[in-house]
């Protein structure tokens, strides 16, 4: 006689539902006390256009816009100083990893760099199931930095006279079958 | 069986109602077996509603009664007495609670209504089977025990002994005083911590009605409100209390020195032999046989050599004492959260990192530098300092709670340091200031008028690594300052970490030797947390000061008189009645295998060996139920616990309301 | 000691003396690493980026992979021990990630029960399972007189692994020390090295790594130690860009533990997979082996004078 204990979310109504939707444990995010602890961590706190905190506040606020097209989620280096201090234990982290996300499916991201390199690396290991530095590196750099090549010329010449660069990738055996698991998958992100 | 039972449904305003049918509930209930009437009524805790029951049993002859409110804790007595005032025999009462596990914890209202239903009919049932039971009554001992000597605790041993009555004041460290005495000013009058507390040690110490045993602890706790039987270790100090004159002439002779983390805080030094701080009370020195050079390696005893008066005796034996008395008060205090355990503060790591209660001690005029604010190399005079607030506290990894005296205590220590240093910066890094209070929020205001930069953001490092000019040499203070939105390092000379306040270390173990209980972050529960702040579910220990919660100390003093009130209220009634909710022993079918004996948490059953059987003392015996639970010969009857009444409450809960099925869900 | 292995995409070329070391003090250790077969990228810290599912799904593949008679799994690089850990927790923790994961692996014939294995970081494993004692059996060419600074990075210890303190973490100090060698024990020890944004934004990155040369150059290290590919190639390949863009002269070799651990089991420079840094460790080496006169302390700790107050202790202080 007791409420039916399998709550089904109801689907998010606001850009701070959803955040804290894509993100396991992302609830935890109503508690934010604003205290700053995460912003005062952050190793590149410094050149973000928002600190975590404020970024937070900006969500709570729905202020959509604002948020998916800040460069902070992309200054996120993922260095878990401010998921391991913060007092109310917010997977901070995770949810800039949602911003991320967000930001490239709404195609709202400013800062072009980041989600490039995230999106050449992936494009990587879908192709071939592993990275390769210099594949990733120069495809990288020629599509989006051509002016950044010469720092990657040392970069590489350094790194190749060492042995420490592959120039052929070397794919998996069984690419097929992980093709058919991230297809499956992406399927079901989708629908999420 | 026929009785006649009414039922009464309470609103509690909308409490109730807002979530369940009432109207539908007392409809329903009506025709239960054995119901005479049944009603629902706005407020029954009124005295419109108790007299809707005395009426109703003096004119419709009801024999049962069954109220379904809120918790019996809040109103069993209140109902108990409306029965009574109209003849009727109170333990022929039940009552249902369908407001804490029916309306506050449901969202919806048919499934609510259903399970208020089952409830009031499993008191319905069980009611029927009540049996007409006489209250017990017990002496009461005048004497009192008070643990710990803080200035709760100080406080409550003296309006009691004032009032005439004995007082036990048992204290652990050599001298009583607790944290006050470590003080140096109080927020936020800036009285000098010392003279305020002095004079009522110097009391304490010296009532005629109170004993004071210093150095102690107690061991064992037996017996019931009114009638406990206590065993204390009266540690031995060395030195003969009755020879002693205090004059100090062996701790200056003793040549052993030690780091005090007991009352300097860690911050200075005592001897081997020493006395905490010269107001102590006791004046008598104690013998650290962990750190005497004589108790180490049998020889030094310079003490000794010195004492005029033949007062050390290294020979003497810890003193077991055992008292009687009527109630207790436990007043043990706090501990304060070790701030190593947020390595990113560098506390025990960067030298100039200090914890509040250090800088208690150093800014403290009696204290190891004299009352000079310097760093740890005890002569420099730092030209900056910042105060971290919310150390430990009201952070999930280590204290949720808000420690509730740290935010005053860093403005008193912000107003402390323009004081002595008045060119030094002093940056205040918090959360929210917190200063509710009398006076309070004025103290901040006097702190802003003195030019203390408050930086709103909490700390998230201090580190020594510099990384920008000016930052060399200095310990680097990084946090978001949140109101202008950008991360800042400030440099400065000292840090002082703002840590919170926690549950005494071994407040479990204290809990469970008086047989109260502890929260989860191990603070003594009090019986109600507005209306009877300073009882515990123990009848007869009561509990006073920090040891309940975080507090200051006027409120620490306030609960130290309300503690001591509750017990003079007991004492001069003389006698208390003790619910007869008690087990019994059916003798004659007795086996006598003793494994009840061992059971009972309380120790109420004896073995009568003369008969091979075991008996409960009714006075020591609580009803928990765990004998009966246990008894193999299954002859152990509960009073108002009976077989007969619990299956008749299964069975009444398990009538379906309604035709719906009913899930029985054991909590 | 049986172990199941990931090495991980970095461990292949660009940190393969990593891996070369790993392999050669395993052997030593009695520790048996066996590689998933056909394992594929975690995915680093990009591919959570960009989709929450296909991202766990990468990397519960390997998890996946992993034969049923291990139980444990060992990662030497901490992003993807992160990773591997991570998805096991998320996936125990939030039934419903844990059911699409799987849906996901049954397309291609996996399955993982989220719990099934415990993932470990090499570190832990060489502290932890095979313990200092045994370690310290294995030291015949004690790394006397060289001042290391052990560099942890973040993914080691955070998120709260475990294992060891996630702010002031110690176990690589203490394993240092086994090995003979002089421990700096400086702050900025678990600070981050910028990880991938040398590739985004470089300044955000070269100040990072700026920060950590300069720290353990004022506490007069010889080298750094590290336990993640991606540190080892900031601090090490970007050391010059630093150097460039700062107008600095920072010359620190930066070396996996476990090639310092090969050196002091007694190993050649090349079973220790030495010669690939970029920033040589020609000079600091040298020095092992040599009793080189006491160097004067970073930062003393004794009192300083008569009027000093006492430091208070730290409990978990170890010789
Ligand atoms: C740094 C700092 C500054 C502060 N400044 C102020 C201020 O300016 N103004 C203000 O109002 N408040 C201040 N406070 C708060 C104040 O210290 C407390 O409110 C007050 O001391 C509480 O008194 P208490 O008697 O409850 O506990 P305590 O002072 O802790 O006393 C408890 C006593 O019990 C004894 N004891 C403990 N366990 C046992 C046992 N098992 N058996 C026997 N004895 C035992 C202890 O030895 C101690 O003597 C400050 C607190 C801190 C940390
Ligand atoms: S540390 Fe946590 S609580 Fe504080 S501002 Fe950041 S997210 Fe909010
Ligand atoms: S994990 Fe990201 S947001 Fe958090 S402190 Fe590190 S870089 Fe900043
Ligand atoms: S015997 Fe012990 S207490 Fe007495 S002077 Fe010597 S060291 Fe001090
Ligand atoms: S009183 Fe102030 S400093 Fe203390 S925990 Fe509360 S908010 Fe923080």
């Amino acid at each position: 006689m007791m409420a039916s204990e399998s709550t089904q979310p109801s689907p998010p109504r606001t850009f701070f539902e959803e955040v804290m939707a894509k993100t396991p444990g992302g609830e935890a995010l109503r508690l934010c006390l604003q205290c700053g602890t995460c912003g005062g961590s952050c190793p590149s706190g410094e050149d973000m256009d928002y600190s975590p905190r404020r970024i937070f506040a900006m969500v709570e606020a729905n202020m959509k816009d604002k948020v998916l097209r800040s460069n902070t989620p992309w200054n996120c280096v993922s260095c878990y100083y401010c998921t391991e201090r913060c007092p109310q234990e917010i997977p901070i982290t995770d949810i800039m990893y949602t911003l991320k996300r967000m930001a490239i499916a709404e195609g709202l991201y400013e800062d072009a760099d980041a989600p490039d390199w995230s999106q050449t690396f992936i494009g990587l290991v879908e192709q071939y199931g592993r990275s390769f530095e210099l594949g990733l590196a120069t495809r990288y750099h020629l599509t989006h930095r051509p002016l950044g090549k010469l720092r990657l010329g040392t970069f590489a010449l350094d790194m190749l006279r060492r042995d420490r660069l592959a120039l052929t990738p070397r794919p998996i055996k069984n690419m097929a079958q992980l093709k058919t698991i991230l297809s499956k998958a992406k399927e079901l992100e989708g629908a999420r | 069986m026929s009785e006649k039972i009414g039922v009464y449904v309470c609103h509690c305003g909308s409490n109730i109602a807002g979530k369940v049918d009432v109207e539908e509930v007392a409809n329903w209930a009506s025709d239960l077996p054995n119901v005479e009437v049944a009603r629902d009524y706005k407020f029954m805790c009124s005295s419109l509603g108790q007299e809707l029951v005395e009426t109703d049993i003096k004119e419709k002859g009801l024999t049962r009664v069954v109220v379904a409110a809120c918790s019996p804790h809040m109103h069993e007595r209140t109902f108990r007495g409306a029965c009574a005032r109209a003849g009727l025999n109170p333990y022929l009462f039940e009552m249902a609670n369908i407001r804490e596990h029916v309306s506050w914890i449901h969202e919806d209202r048919d499934e609510a209504t259903a399970k208020a239903k089952a409830l009031v009919s499993a008191a319905v049932h069980r009611v029927a089977h009540h049996e007409p039971l006489e209250p017990m009554r017990a002496e009461i001992n005048p004497a009192t025990l008070v643990v710990g000597g803080g200035v709760a605790g100080i406080q409550a041993a003296l309006e009691i002994a004032d009032a005439g009555y004995p007082v036990y004041l048992v204290e652990r460290e050599p001298s009583i005083g607790g944290h006050m005495a470590q003080l140096d000013k109080t927020f936020p009058t800036l009285d000098c911590s010392a003279c305020i507390l002095t004079p009522k040690m110097f009391d304490a110490g010296s009532h005629k009605n109170i004993t004071l045993l210093s150095y102690s602890q107690v061991e064992e706790v037996d017996g019931y409100v009114g009638n406990f039987t206590v065993t204390i270790r009266k540690k031995a100090r060395h030195v003969v209390e009755d020879k002693c004159t205090g004059c100090g002439i062996c701790t200056e002779k003793c040549p052993k020195r030690v780091v005090d983390t007991v009352f300097e805080a860690g911050l200075g030094y005592r001897k081997a032999i020493y006395r905490p701080f010269p107001q102590a009370v006791p004046k008598y020195p104690v013998i650290d046989t962990e750190n005497c050079i004589y108790f180490e390696r049998g020889k030094c005893k310079a003490c000794q050599m010195f004492c005029p008066t033949g007062a050390i005796d290294f020979e003497q034996e810890d003193e077991i004492v055992t008292v009687e008395v009527g109630n207790v008060i436990l007043a043990t205090g706090y501990d304060l959260f070790d701030p190593r355990k947020i390595p990113q503060y560098g506390y025990g790591r960067l030298a100039n990192v200090f914890t509040s209660l250090e800088f208690e001690r150093m800014v403290n005029a009696a204290g190891p530098t004299g009352g000079k604010i310097v760093l740890r190399d005890g002569v420099t005079e730092p030209k900056s300092i910042a105060i971290v607030h919310c150390v430990g506290s009201r952070d999930k990894n280590y204290h949720e709670y808000c420690s509730k005296v740290c935010c005053m205590y860093s403005l008193k220590f912000a107003h402390l340091v323009h004081e002595r240093l008045p060119e030094a910066e002093v940056y205040n890094f918090y959360i929210d200031i917190r200063t509710p209070g009398k006076g309070y929020e004025e103290f901040y205001h006097r702190l802003l008028e003195e030019g203390t930069h408050f930086i709103r953001g909490r700390v998230a490092e201090v580190t020594d690594a510099a990384r920008r000019p000016g930052e060399e040499g200095k310990l680097i203070v990084q946090a978001e300052d949140t109101l202008v939105g950008m991360q800042r390092r400030v440099p400065v000379d000292m840090v002082i970490l703002s840590a919170g306040v926690e549950a005494r270390r071994d407040a479990d173990e204290v809990a469970h030797l008086f047989g109260i209980s502890c929260s989860h972050d191990n603070w003594f529960i009090e019986k109600h947390p507005k209306l009877d702040p300073v009882a515990t579910m123990t009848d007869g220990v009561f509990i006073a000061g920090c040891a309940q919660g975080p507090k200051d100390i006027p409120d620490s003093v306030a609960q130290g008189a309300a503690a001591a009130a509750r017990v003079l209220g007991l004492i001069t009634q003389g006698e208390v009645e003790i619910e007869p909710v008690r087990a019994i022993i059916d003798e004659e079918r007795c086996s006598g295998c003793r494994i009840c004996n061992t059971l009972c948490p309380y120790n109420a059953i004896d073995f009568i060996e003369d008969l091979g059987v075991s008996r409960v003392n009714p006075a020591l015996c609580k009803g928990c139920g765990t004998c009966v639970a246990a008894c193999p010969s299954g002859v152990i009857t509960g009073a108002h616990f009976s077989n007969e009444q619990i299956m008749a409450e299964i069975e009444g809960i398990l009538v379906s309301p309604d035709g719906r099925e009913t899930v029985l869900v054991a909590a | 000691m049986k172990y199941a292995y990931y090495p991980g995409c970095s461990l292949e070329r660009s940190a393969a003396s990593y891996h070369t070391s790993t392999m050669a003090v395993a052997g030593r250790l009695g520790l048996v690493f066996q590689e998933i077969d056909d394992w594929n990228c975690c995915g680093a810290t990009e591919y959570f980026a960009i989709n929450l599912l296909p991202a766990y799904a990468l990397v519960a593949r390997n998890l996946a992979l992993v034969p049923n008679d291990l139980t444990e799994l060992t990662a030497p690089c901490s992003a993807c021990y992160v990773n591997l850990k991570k998805t096991d927790k998320y996936m125990g923790k939030y039934p419903d990630l844990a059911t699409q994961v799987n849906q996901a692996l049954v397309a291609g014939g996996l399955h993982y029960d989220p719990g099934r294995l415990q993932v470990r970081h090499l570190l832990d494993v060489i502290v932890n399972d095979v313990g200092y004692q045994k370690v310290a059996e294995q030291v015949v060419k004690p790394l006397s007189g060289l001042r290391v600074a052990p560099y942890y990075g973040c993914l080691v210890v955070r998120p709260g692994n475990g294992f060891d303190n996630p702010e002031h973490p110690t176990s690589m100090d203490r394993l240092l020390r086994v090995l003979g060698a002089e421990v700096v024990d400086y702050p900025l020890k678990a600070q981050c090295c910028g990880g991938h944004m040398t590739q985004i934004s470089a300044d955000v990155a070269y100040e990072l790594i700026r920060r950590l040369l300069h720290n353990a150059a004022e506490y007069n290290a010889d080298l750094i130690a590290c336990v993640r590919p991606m540190c080892q190639l900031n601090l090490d390949a970007y050391q010059s860009n630093v150097n460039r863009h700062f107008g600095t002269d920072y010359h620190t070799p930066i070396l996996y533990f476990t090639q310092l651990m090969a050196l002091a089991f007694g190993m050649s420079a090349k079973e220790a997979g030495l010669g690939s840094e970029i920033v040589s460790a020609h000079v600091a080496l040298s020095k092992i082996g040599v009793e080189m006169p006491k160097q004067e302390k970073g930062k003393p700790r004794k009192r300083p004078n008569k009027q000093a107050l006492p430091m208070p202790t730290m409990p978990d202080e170890e010789a």
